[in-house]
């Protein structure tokens, strides 16, 4: 029997449990995510995060519980949405616009074609003229953008995000969510992204789920109200900080 | 680029000098008789047999090239399904892994007379001689190379809706690249060798025909020729993998220029 979710949702993930060799690792985790939205999974490293991801993208299939997008059951069925991990694994053997058009190509597009399709976007995210590069000849900070241009052209539709800028340094990290930010506002993916940095995730997120404990479990669902565009210096006002305590006091620390 | 060179000179100058000094040493026993004529040929004498013998020696070349190439494209070929298909079934591997580590300890001088007796004086026992010692290079390094892939990436791609073969092309044989190149460096040197060890126990032509009649001549100076181009081949073909090499691998040269 098929339930149907609420018409409103793009991405709903309903009761998920999951356990490796006995071990629990998710507990009946239900989260949901509306066109355009951003909405973050924050919570410790080996919390079961990446374990969610992989059940959204159908790499693993969960003990119980299911994934549906736009209303259609997509559990265990990999190639629905797109993913994107904290390594940018850019194939080196490949040029940045080669390995941007990828997915296209395995969708069964034509080289020529996937690569304009992907070139025409390669201004937007701030990658002009690296397009004949091998990406072992950009910087971190570019690589991500060029992984999160490949992301972007496998479906427009919903992106999960593994800690896509964790591995950045801290001035690099600032520069680049500006710049996601800034290609968010005409793109409007709707996007679920995970980091443990509680910052990160209230500067980009709409809404945020705090996923706690052994094994994971949403605790706490916070909204955050600020108006986009937003900037960089939201972190520095009041409303940012009372964010942060509410958050803070909900991982008991 | 720059830094490429002076590396290159680096690393060549001292074997260059060292085999200047074999040079030197064997024109100073030559010219000198330290060592008699018959035993040691000067080398202008093997210069000057290279000369003379030149038309014979490429006659005999080409036949020795022909059964390399044929061998080492087989091998090749066949080591690429054993070790596609190794990777892909475990199963597979575990089973012919042990087997494949064995054909290596027969040695090739032993089975060449055999191959002779069951296959023949013509090309066919050459062939199958190559095939057997260029196989295993190939089979390994392209083994070891896919199951080096990245599995990060086999996990995105497959996140993309990837079919395996999708995953193979784009992943796990890019990837395997530099180890089935070095793979083929070997088998290609191995090849020739191959080809003159078979020749030697029988055959109509080929630069082992060759070299059994000028020992049985005592023709001391031909001998010389001749190793010196089986050598010389040796090397080439080790050029033209080293050459397709970095056409196939062209993100390898720009990496260090970069940082």
């Amino acid at each position: 029997m098929t339930i149907f979710p609420d018409k409103m949702e793009k991405l709903e993930i309903k009761n998920v449990s999951k356990a490796f060799e006995g071990r629990a690792v998710l507990e009946d985790v239900s989260i949901s995510l509306k066109q355009g939205e951003l909405v973050s999974l924050l919570g410790v490293s080996g919390g079961g995060k990446t374990t969610l991801f992989n059940i959204i993208a159908g790499l693993l299939t969960p003990d119980e519980g299911q994934v549906f997008l736009d209303g259609r059951e997509i559990t265990g069925k990999p190639g629905s949405v797109s993913y994107m991990l904290q390594k940018d694994l850019l194939l080196p053997y490949r040029t940045v616009e080669d390995n941007v058009a990828l997915p296209l190509i395995l969708k069964g597009m034509k080289k020529e074609e996937a690569r304009e399709q992907a070139s025409a976007l390669f201004a937007d995210f701030g990658l002009a003229g690296t397009e004949k590069l091998w990406p072992a000849q950009l910087s971190g900070g570019m690589r991500q953008r060029a992984a999160l241009l490949r992301t972007y052209l496998f479906s427009r539709d919903v992106a999960l995000l593994d800690e896509p800028f964790s591995a950045l340094d801290t001035l690099t990290k600032s520069a680049v969510h500006d710049w996601y930010l800034g290609v968010m506002e005409h793109i409007k993916l709707s996007t679920l992204f995970i980091t443990h940095d509680i910052d990160e995730a209230i500067l980009l997120s709409d809404r945020i789920y705090l996923l706690t404990g052994q094994p994971g479990k949403v605790t706490r669902e916070i909204a955050i109200h600020a108006p986009r565009p937003r900037r960089k210096d939201f972190t520095l006002t009041e409303e940012f900080l009372d964010y942060k305590r509410q958050i803070l006091a909900a991982l008991g620390q | 680029m720059k830094r490429k060179l002076r590396n290159t000179t680096r690393d060549k100058g001292p074997a260059l000098i060292a085999l200047g000094g074999l040079l030197a040493l064997w024109i100073a026993a030559s010219a000198l008789e330290w060592v008699p004529g018959y035993l040691l040929p000067a080398p202008w004498d093997v210069a000057a047999a290279f000369a003379t013998e030149a038309p014979l020696l490429l006659e005999h070349s080409l036949i020795t090239l022909q059964e390399a190439f044929y061998g080492l494209v087989l091998g090749v070929g066949l080591g690429f399904l054993f070790a596609a298909a190794m990777d892909a079934w475990d199963l597979l591997y575990r089973a012919l892994y042990p087997i494949l580590v064995l054909t290596q300890t027969i040695p090739t001088v032993a089975i060449a007379p055999l191959l002779v007796l069951w296959f023949g004086y013509e090309m066919a026992p050459k062939i199958i001689l190559i095939v057997i010692v260029t196989f295993f290079p190939v089979t390994v390094g392209l083994l070891d190379g896919f199951r080096a892939a990245d599995r990060d990436a086999v996990a995105l791609l497959r996140s993309m809706g990837a079919s395996p073969l999708q995953v193979f092309r784009y992943i796990k044989f890019p990837s395997a690249l530099p180890q089935f190149f070095s793979g083929l460096r070997i088998a290609a040197a191995y090849a020739v060798v191959g080809a003159v060890i078979s020749e030697w126990l029988g055959g109509f032509g080929g630069l082992g025909v060759y070299m059994t009649r000028v020992k049985q001549a005592f023709a001391f100076d031909k001998m010389f020729a001749v190793i010196f181009l089986i050598s010389a081949i040796s090397l080439g073909l080790m050029a033209l993998v080293d050459w397709a090499e970095r056409r196939c691998m062209p993100y390898r040269n720009s990496k260090g220029e970069e940082t």
